[in-house]
């Protein structure tokens, strides 16, 4: 090979990388048009303002009526029931290892929790509605086989860990010499926690808050499975609900052909929940970037 | 004793408890789901076909939907995923551009996986006319792997020396040499290790492929990428779906096969990184 003909091979592999790296932005694209265009064609027929305030939900039903909120509602029923698990127990977790624990326990514990985290969803599901919802019946009669407290429990199980491993990570980044300033004064390792590393953790841990939040509502199979399909505005844990991304998987496998009204509903769900997890996704990289020694 | 040192202790093992109930949890669901299904794992299980009867139904056309998958969409995320991130830590130079691919990334990574089973229905199976078959699956998978596929690379990469890459240069190798024949070889533990954890958290996606329209009954196994086909995570889904508990051992029986699989494949992993850490000593 001639210097000339090896530099260009040179160049032409560099774009070739450069093309590859460019195709994961060709991702993102597609996702938004693939989303726009349907829900686009979606709200050609159907008001955005009857969309986004109504209260009824029965796109499949002969009556049809295209009021998101009540899957909405659904949504952010499993995902508080989730996060009122998943924050305190990943939060204690996180301070235990960061303030607490030895490296010995540290090394064992971290993968541990890992594994919680690496469970199949679909698993997960199989739990929420076949080991912890009949559980939870022998304690709470009125519990229905379908309802939103178990799937929210559950996911809860498998959020903790990545609020705990976030956190620790925020709490181990506070600086050494500010912890031992508030021992020299005599504070305790949990005084220290509260009074000194929270504080100095708080924009970190906030991300993996907010990260945590978004990963709730995105998540799928285990609502699929355990929450059921009747989409209402409630606040009740114990009955059936549908969460908007149920919603999309219940249409899914039925057989509703493409191209319709009801077909296109799926998209339209599908565009306000990637608004949604975006929001919170680049809420959480904002919160991450102000933490002491994150990235910038 | 004082409050505070009281309390201190209080949390301590408060810290612990939680951990203990947590992974405890974990241990008491597992435990439930090996007494649903040892009994029904079996080989005449994991080579069956389906059947409407469940003492009879197998997990063949499942497992080897699943086979399908994963390798096809490996072929695909591998190449492209290295070849991006090989852009992004040696020739990360257009600084502008190289930052806004990694913000882009980084929010890929934490788009919820049933959205790209939207994005694979309208451009693959609609746009692409490739209908429901293995290869729009597959491809879905590949696009929802990639950036897992990005950021454990650029970390394999990352962990090359520097001096590695000098002395090559100074040998007089070009830029692309260098990579190809110093930092790709150096670096392939760390880049098989971060495959084969995006192929074990794909093998497990549900959502995605029930959006594409994967089959929940295929009494076949497919025949090649634009055949219709189920995945071992859909049989489940399905096995789970069925009102009664005849299905529900199948359901256990095939989680306990797909959890083996994770273990294996996790386990694989493990041993490869550890293996290079050790040479990297000696």
């Amino acid at each position: 090979m001639t210097a000339r003909t090896r530099q260009l091979a040179e160049r032409m592999i560099e774009h070739a990388l450069w093309a590859c790296a460019g195709l994961s932005i060709l991702v993102t694209i597609g996702i938004v048009g693939v989303l726009a265009w349907e829900t686009a064609a979606f709200l050609a027929e159907v008001s955005p303002l009857a969309f986004l305030t109504g209260r009824t939900w029965t796109p499949l039903f002969y009556n049809q009526s295209f009021g998101v909120l009540p899957i909405v509602a659904g949504t952010v029923l499993v995902a508080t029931i989730a996060m009122l698990v998943a924050v305190p127990a990943g939060l204690t977790s996180a301070l235990y290892l960061s303030e607490y624990a030895s490296p010995q326990v540290r090394r064992v514990a971290k993968p541990a929790l890992e594994l919680l985290a690496g469970v199949p969803t679909v698993v997960y599901g199989y739990f929420a509605l076949l080991v912890v919802t009949p559980w939870l019946r022998t304690w709470i009669p009125g519990l229905a086989g379908f309802n939103a407290l178990a799937p929210g429990l559950v996911m809860g199980l498998m959020i903790l860990p990545l609020v705990a491993s976030l956190s620790d990570d925020a709490c181990t980044a506070v600086p050494r010499s500010l912890r031992e300033g508030a021992f020299a004064l005599g504070a305790t390792r949990l005084q220290a926690a509260r009074g000194v590393v929270l504080p100095a953790a708080m924009s970190g841990i906030s991300a993996a808050v907010v990260l945590a939040i978004s990963r709730a509502i995105g998540e799928t199979m285990i609502v699929a499975i355990a929450a059921g399909q009747q989409p209402r505005l409630t606040a009740n844990p114990l009955v059936p609900i549908e969460t908007m991304t149920t919603y999309i998987v219940q249409v899914s496998r039925g057989d509703v052909p493409t191209g319709t009204l009801e077909y296109r509903t799926i998209f339209a769900v599908g565009m306000l929940l990637f608004v949604g997890t975006f929001t919170l996704n680049v809420g959480s990289d904002w919160l991450r970037r102000r933490m002491p020694g994150g990235r910038r | 004793m004082t409050r505070a040192a009281w309390m201190d202790r209080a949390f301590h093992a408060l810290g612990l408890a939680v951990l203990a109930v947590a992974l405890s949890a974990l241990m008491f669901l597992l435990a439930d789901v090996w007494r649903d299904g040892a009994s029904r794992l079996s080989w005449a299980f994991v080579t069956g076909y389906p059947s409407r009867q469940a003492s009879t139904a197998g997990l063949l056309p499942a497992v080897a939907g699943s086979l399908w998958l994963v390798v096809l969409a490996a072929a695909m995320a591998m190449p492209v995923g290295v070849g991006a991130a090989i852009a992004l830590e040696e020739y990360a130079g257009r600084r502008r551009w190289a930052r806004l691919v990694e913000i882009n990334i980084a929010n890929l990574a934490a788009v919820p996986s049933i959205i790209y089973g939207l994005l694979g229905l309208g451009l693959f199976v609609q746009a692409l006319q490739l209908e429901r078959t293995l290869i729009a699956g597959a491809a879905t998978l590949a696009l929802l792997m990639l950036p897992v596929v990005i950021l454990t690379a650029r970390e394999a990469l990352k962990a090359v020396p520097l001096a590695q890459r000098e002395a090559a240069l100074a040998l007089g190798s070009t830029k692309w040499q260098t990579i190809w024949h110093h930092v790709l070889p150096t670096a392939m533990p760390g880049l098989l290790t971060g495959l084969i954890l995006a192929v074990s958290r794909v093998i497990g996606e549900t959502a995605p492929l029930i959006v594409i329209g994967a089959l929940t009954y295929v009494p076949f196994v497919p025949d090649g990428p634009s055949s219709p086909f189920t995945a071992l995570p859909i049989q489940i889904f399905a096995w789970i779906s069925r009102p009664g508990t005849a299905f529900r051992a199948n359901a256990a029986a095939a989680i306990l096969l797909l959890l083996g699989v994770l273990l294996v494949t996790n386990g694989i992993a493990i041993g490869v990184r550890d293996r290079a850490a050790r040479r990297r000593v000696a």
